[in-house]
């Protein structure tokens, strides 16, 4: 046996139970802190977005273009998520409940789960990905470039320039397409409910009206406006806190992705949590 | 005798407790431009920085036209940096935006210019710089040189003060070096302008400068005259130019 393989051997032997539980809860915790400390930077940044949304004046024609890049360009790709959600929802839905004897109910459940979580969640998603990573890229590729500094050495405010339009938009665009998807993923459900259990369109509908209630479609679109807040502050953060070249502007992109994703599954949890208290 | 627009007293900046300027003091008088040398990483770069409060000082004072710089906070920051204008030694570019809106930047930020005087006051700085028409082109479209023209039109633009050069010349041929070495020259003795040029392009130093500072080991080793740095009689000074001394 080699030295290598003897010491790998003896290594867990020398960490007696306690020890071992100490050291996986100092790497969790080193975890939990980092996440913590991440999220304290976007929350600032969130308040300072708000600040400067005061005392700065708003530059409209900025706020459409992005409208343009982060509402109307992602519309293809939310769209195309929600009818294959909505399709293959039903399809899955009528084998299962086929069994029953009780596809007719399709549609409610298809209506209800698109409505309240799917819709919302999918959709601030695909968000993240196409729009989070392309703003951490850009704001990131403008820090390592000296742009944000000459934007500060022109005495001007690179927050009020890059990041309020961004977070604003985000905030407006994302429950807009959520509405989008929300229509669009029901309508893919009734096609392959009508396809595959010879149920009309009518009935479907019918059937969507008696159980989805308003209370369903705001909570679920509701949820829609803070997932879009995170979405832009995370990946303006992101971008701000660029640093290493090239190299950092992609990991700032690939990391936007990963914690938006994150940060929307566990925000929610809470966040339903909480419409279900009103 | 004339007060000077920029002054440093006694200036220390470190990071991560690595001292890169250690106790600097300078002057610069209205309408005369004043290059700081010295090999790469000797902190030349940082000393504008400071100037322009994009990052604190550790230690001392920096006063611009009276004003201690140090002492202001972001809002009276952003106020104080219209008057100076900036040269990056990227370029720095906004991407997204063509050559226009690049040089109209700093106008719209000073506001209470209409679109036409904001046009005109555009088209006679690019004219400055030789590149009348750019306008409508992007900063992909632009070698090397022209971006560094169209930096130097985007500094001017707002009619600053001063003009601070952060190694304006690097990266170009000898033609385009003296093309911006030009300019500078132009916009000293035409509109008056006082500069601060950053550079260790020798050639270009003796074509634009008034008087040299030679930053080495965290401090100005020597502060004079073109003539006076020309002559090399100082050590330093002439170790620098040939070559002897400087970051690896």
């Amino acid at each position: 046996m080699t030295d290598k393989k003897k010491h790998k051997n003896e290594e867990p032997q020398e960490l007696t139970v306690q020890e071992s539980i100490q050291k996986i809860l100092q790497r969790w915790g080193a975890v939990i802190w980092d996440f913590v400390d991440y999220m304290g930077g976007v929350a600032l940044l969130g308040v300072r977005n708000f600040q400067v949304l005061f005392v700065y004046p708003l530059d409209f024609r900025y706020i459409i273009k992005q409208a343009y890049e982060i509402g109307v360009k992602s519309f293809t790709l939310t769209s195309l998520v929600a009818i294959f959600t909505g399709m293959v929802m039903a399809l899955q839905l009528i084998v299962g409940l086929k069994r029953f004897g009780l596809e007719l109910y399709t549609g409610q459940i298809v209506g209800v789960a698109i409505t309240r979580e799917l819709g919302p969640v999918l959709t601030a998603l695909m968000m993240a990905s196409r729009v989070g990573s392309g703003i951490a890229a850009e704001i990131g590729s403008m820090e390592v470039s000296e742009q944000i500094l000459a934007i500060r050495a022109m005495g001007g405010s690179p927050i009020a320039k890059l990041v309020v339009p961004r977070i604003l938009v985000t905030m407006v665009v994302t429950p807009i397409l959520t509405v989008m998807s929300i229509c669009i993923g029901i309508v893919g459900g009734m096609i392959v409910t009508m396809s595959e259990a010879g149920i009309t369109s009518r009935f479907y509908f019918d059937q969507i009206k008696s159980t989805v209630q308003v209370y369903d479609f705001l909570s679920g679109v509701g949820k829609t406006i803070f997932f879009g807040f995170f979405i832009g502050a995370i990946a303006c953060y992101q971008g701000l806190n660029t640093t290493k070249g090239t190299k950092g502007v992609g990991d700032a992109t690939t990391k936007t992705v990963v914690i938006c994703s994150i940060v929307i599954f566990i925000s929610d949890f809470f966040l339903t949590k909480l419409f279900l208290l009103f | 005798m004339t007060e000077a627009i920029i002054k440093f007293e006694s200036v220390s900046k470190s990071f991560d407790g690595k001292n890169i300027l250690q106790d600097i003091s300078f002057e610069v008088f209205p309408g005369e431009t004043f290059c700081i040398v010295g090999g790469s990483g000797t902190g030349k770069s940082v000393a504008l920085k400071l100037l322009m409060g994009l990052m604190p000082v550790d230690e001392g004072k920096i006063f611009f036209l009276g004003q201690e710089v140090t002492a202001l906070n972001e809002r009276e920051l952003n106020k104080m940096r219209i008057k100076i204008g900036m040269v990056f030694q990227s370029a720095a570019l906004f991407d997204s935006m063509c050559v226009y809106d690049n040089v109209a930047y700093p106008i719209r930020e000073l506001g209470g210019y209409s679109e036409d005087d904001i046009a005109t006051m555009v088209c006679e700085k690019l004219a400055v710089v030789g590149l009348s028409d750019t306008a409508s082109l992007f900063p992909a479209d632009l070698s090397g040189g022209m971006r560094k023209r169209v930096g130097l039109a985007r500094a001017i633009a707002a009619n600053p003060e001063v003009i601070v050069y952060d190694e304006p010349t690097t990266g170009l041929d000898p033609a385009n070096v003296r093309r911006v070495d030009e300019r500078v020259r132009l916009l000293q003795e035409k509109y008056k302008v006082t500069s601060i040029v950053v550079s260790h392009d020798m050639a270009s130093i003796y074509r634009v400068a008034d008087r040299v500072a030679l930053l080495h080991e965290r401090t100005f080793g020597f502060i004079g005259t073109l003539s006076e740095f020309k002559k090399a009689t100082h050590p330093l000074v002439k170790q620098f130019i040939h070559g002897e001394i400087g970051a690896e």
